[in-house]
């Protein structure tokens, strides 16, 4: 332990703690701009500039290691004018357009023009001037917004491991983007989002596609039909004040409802569906010694991620289409016609944690030559802000259920939403499927949680499944490298590619509340527990669906509907 | 492509990259883009990380440079004699800006810290030549002796000039 004194106060620390974290153990809170939890600290933004006696300058606490002895000040006269002037500097070299930007009243930059009172333009000068590239249909780059952080930067490179993002020239000249300033959908982005959850001003953000939504909505010649993802029923309500974790499904359908979707319909349904068909095709692949392992395909950042980086993996992949996929495919298809409407006609709203999936609606594998399978994505933080537009109190709302018959599910189909979910799911249904009997204990807790890389054994009666369940993309590398050589002893791997799963979309609410994963991910296991029925095939509406439709899991017919194809979309050299 | 520079370093060695990026400027002059994609597969390295190296030294090019180099000196000495003026005249005789290369490929300009020739402030050099005690006037014509016919030819013929 070593002894230090900051403000004034004696503060006991561990030794190697940086002063950041030494003042925040003891309640005193420090700004941050370029800081990131868990990372190493680059020291950039100068920020969280401290007076540290001995010292000849301010030093950057989030790098500073404290010392025995050591007396700190932060919160001095100096240190609050060279914070000032910090801030004065970057805004005036940021566009002035807080009342039409995205993240008005969410912007670190903003709050801390707040805090240090800015009421004048002291510094007046050249200020950047970049195009917003929109190349991409789930994300928009901003670079006139950029503050130069580099925290989108080093999740892209450090935590995701796909670097399309990079500090590109020097000086005032630097800007964050791809190479050769191309757009993000020919970088290798995978549109995950994770840089938008930590971008602390609006450079980076979803394109919208809120305007679609709200003019489908008033178009009379439309059947429009809402569904929901697992994740985002557990992080919607850190929108409006309920605790970190609170389940809010039944304001949330509520709430769409008064948004005037005829129908409010669970991704949830579709996630069960997903478990029969790719539990069947589990079980087929066993038998039959096709490629193992079989990697989940739920993920659509995973899947561009395999596509453009590991093309010779894509056998591997299950075949599945995505939850939300199936569920449009499922509404164009078998509840088009029990209803009676033309596909053509009905318009699918996904209300997603993803920015990925707005991508995956627009692929061409994934649409009929009439129609798409859906229609449009709203990311969580798109929905906030349709209510607010529309005037809903979502406080106050009463709770109410999904409609029917896609709105049922299981327990199984709750926890898609978090990393390890779709494998315990999937292995409850592979038990029964494989054993005729139903798997008594149905918590697997070594494949829960936050590591990168979860495995476990299975043994379904003799069969045993080693399996493996990856979350945040740059993990699987080391995975796919080992299958590549022949090392690998899983037989079915889930991978999702944002660190915890869905819950830490990258169109989850944005706020740095480092405990906010954890939470949501406790939520989701909560639904779980309660819900009767815990495993997929359980499902009445389910099994409704393969008697009056798909006969069975696998069937022709679901093969048609319910499973795609991928692309390899590898970069290729010229010569 | 390359394999004989890559032979020289080992592969998935981060700290190869600036060398590696080096050795393939010397070839062809500058850094083409299939060479950088292919340096950051061998160094194992995201391309932006190497895109963002290359762009951040000067001494790395990502267009081929033109028919003639133009180096406008900004020392201290042609500084005082109005160097700025000189670089914003041959900028927009060219229409293009300092380290870009114009679009028919015959002229670069290069800014470069002094090039020991004070004495005859402002100065500027087109490939090998020197031209000295500029003014804005002037660069127009100058310009005009290195467009058209082919290189050798034009700078034989204004060296005799300068002589005479």
């Amino acid at each position: 332990m070593v002894q230090l004194t900051i403000n004034n106060i004696k503060v006991n620390a561990e030794e190697g703690m940086t002063i950041l974290d030494a003042a925040k153990s003891v309640g005193i809170s420090v700004p941050t701009l370029c800081h990131l939890k868990d990372l190493i600290p680059t020291g950039a933004c100068r920020i969280c500039s401290v007076e540290v006696e001995g010292q000849r300058g301010l030093v950057p606490s989030c790098a500073f290691p404290i010392y025995e002895g050591m007396v700190v000040d932060t919160n001095s006269p100096r240190v609050r004018r060279a914070r000032k002037t910090i801030v004065e500097l970057l805004v005036e070299n940021h566009p002035q357009d807080c009342l039409i930007c995205v993240r008005n009243k969410n912007c670190e930059l903003q709050d801390l023009s707040e805090k240090y009172g800015l009421r004048e333009h002291r510094f007046v000068g050249e200020t950047k001037d970049h195009a917003i590239d929109i190349s991409s249909a789930s994300m928009e780059r901003d670079p006139a917004k950029c503050i130069l952080c580099g925290r989108c930067v080093r999740v892209c490179h450090e935590i995701q491991k796909v670097g399309a993002i990079d500090f590109t020239n020097r000086g005032f000249a630097s800007i964050v983007t791809t190479p050769y300033n191309k757009g993000l959908n020919i970088s290798d982005c995978i549109l995950c989002g994770q840089c938008i959850l930590v971008c602390p001003t609006a450079a980076l953000r979803e394109k919208s596609t809120l305007k679609e939504v709200s003019n489908a909505l008033r178009d009379k010649s439309k059947y429009v039909i809402v569904q929901v993802a697992p994740a985002v029923r557990a992080s919607l309500g850190e929108e409006y004040h309920f605790p970190l974790g609170t389940d809010v499904t039944g304001q949330l359908v509520t709430g769409l409802r008064r948004l005037g979707f005829k129908k409010v319909f669970d991704t949830n349904f579709a996630a069960d569906l997903t478990i029969m068909e790719e539990a069947a095709e589990l079980i087929s692949r066993i038998k039959n010694n096709a490629p193992l392992p079989m990697f989940t395909s739920c993920c659509p950042g995973w899947i561009k991620f395999a596509e453009s980086n590991y093309p010779e993996i894509l056998p591997y992949l299950s075949s599945c289409k995505s939850p939300h996929e199936m569920e449009g495919a499922v509404l164009k298809t078998y509840y088009a016609k029990k209803m009676g409407i033309n596909p053509k006609d009905i318009f699918v709203v996904s209300i997603m944690p993803c920015t990925v999936k707005k991508y995956e609606s627009n692929r061409a594998e994934l649409s009929e030559e009439t129609h798409p399978d859906v229609d449009a994505v709203l990311t969580t933080r798109e929905l906030v802000r349709f209510f607010k537009m529309v005037g809903i109190d979502f406080e106050g709302l009463p709770q109410d259920t999904f409609d029917n018959p896609l709105g049922e599910s299981t327990g199984a189909a709750a926890i898609f939403g978090t990393s390890g979910g779709v494998m315990e799911a999937a292995l409850r249904t592979a038990y029964y499927k494989m054993t005729g009997k139903d798997l008594e204990h149905l918590e697997f807790e070594s494949i829960r949680g936050l590591d990168g890389l979860k495995e476990a054994v299975v043994n379904i009666d003799g069969t045993v499944l080693n399996i493996a369940v990856v979350n945040g993309i740059g993990n699987v590398r080391q995975v796919i490298d080992d299958i590549k050589e022949n090392k690998s002893k899983y037989q079915f791997i889930e991978v999702m590619a944002c660190p915890g799963g869905c819950i830490n979309g990258g169109g989850q609410p944005i706020h740095q509340i480092p405990e906010k994963v954890v939470k949501r991910m406790k939520a989701l296991y909560q639904i779980d527990m309660e819900m009767k029925s815990r495993r997929s095939y359980e499902n009445e509406s389910i099994k409704a669906l393969y008697k009056e439709y798909f006969i069975e899991p696998n069937s022709h017919k679901a093969h048609d509907i319910l499973h795609t194809d991928y692309v390899n979309r590898k970069k290729t050299l010229k010569n | 492509m390359h394999s004989q520079i890559f032979q020289d370093y080992p592969p998935k060695d981060k700290s190869s990259l600036i060398p590696l990026l080096q050795d393939v400027q010397n070839i062809y002059g500058y850094l083409p883009e299939d060479a950088l994609q292919e340096i950051a597969d061998y160094v194992g390295l995201p391309l932006s990380r190497v895109y963002g190296v290359a762009t951040f030294y000067n001494q790395f090019r990502l267009i081929p440079l033109g028919e003639n180099v133009i180096k406008v000196c900004r020392g201290t000495a042609c500084h005082v004699k109005n160097s700025s003026n000189v670089l914003y005249a041959v900028e927009s005789a060219l229409n293009i800006k300092a380290g870009q290369t114009s679009r028919d490929k015959k002229f670069s300009i290069e800014v470069v810290n002094c090039i020991g020739a004070c004495s005859i402030a402002p100065v500027i050099t087109i490939n090998d030549e020197y031209f000295g005690r500029l003014t804005v006037k002037e660069i127009p014509t100058i310009l005009k002796k290195f467009t058209g016919s082919p290189k050798p030819k034009q700078a034989e013929s204004t060296t005799e000039k300068n002589l005479v």
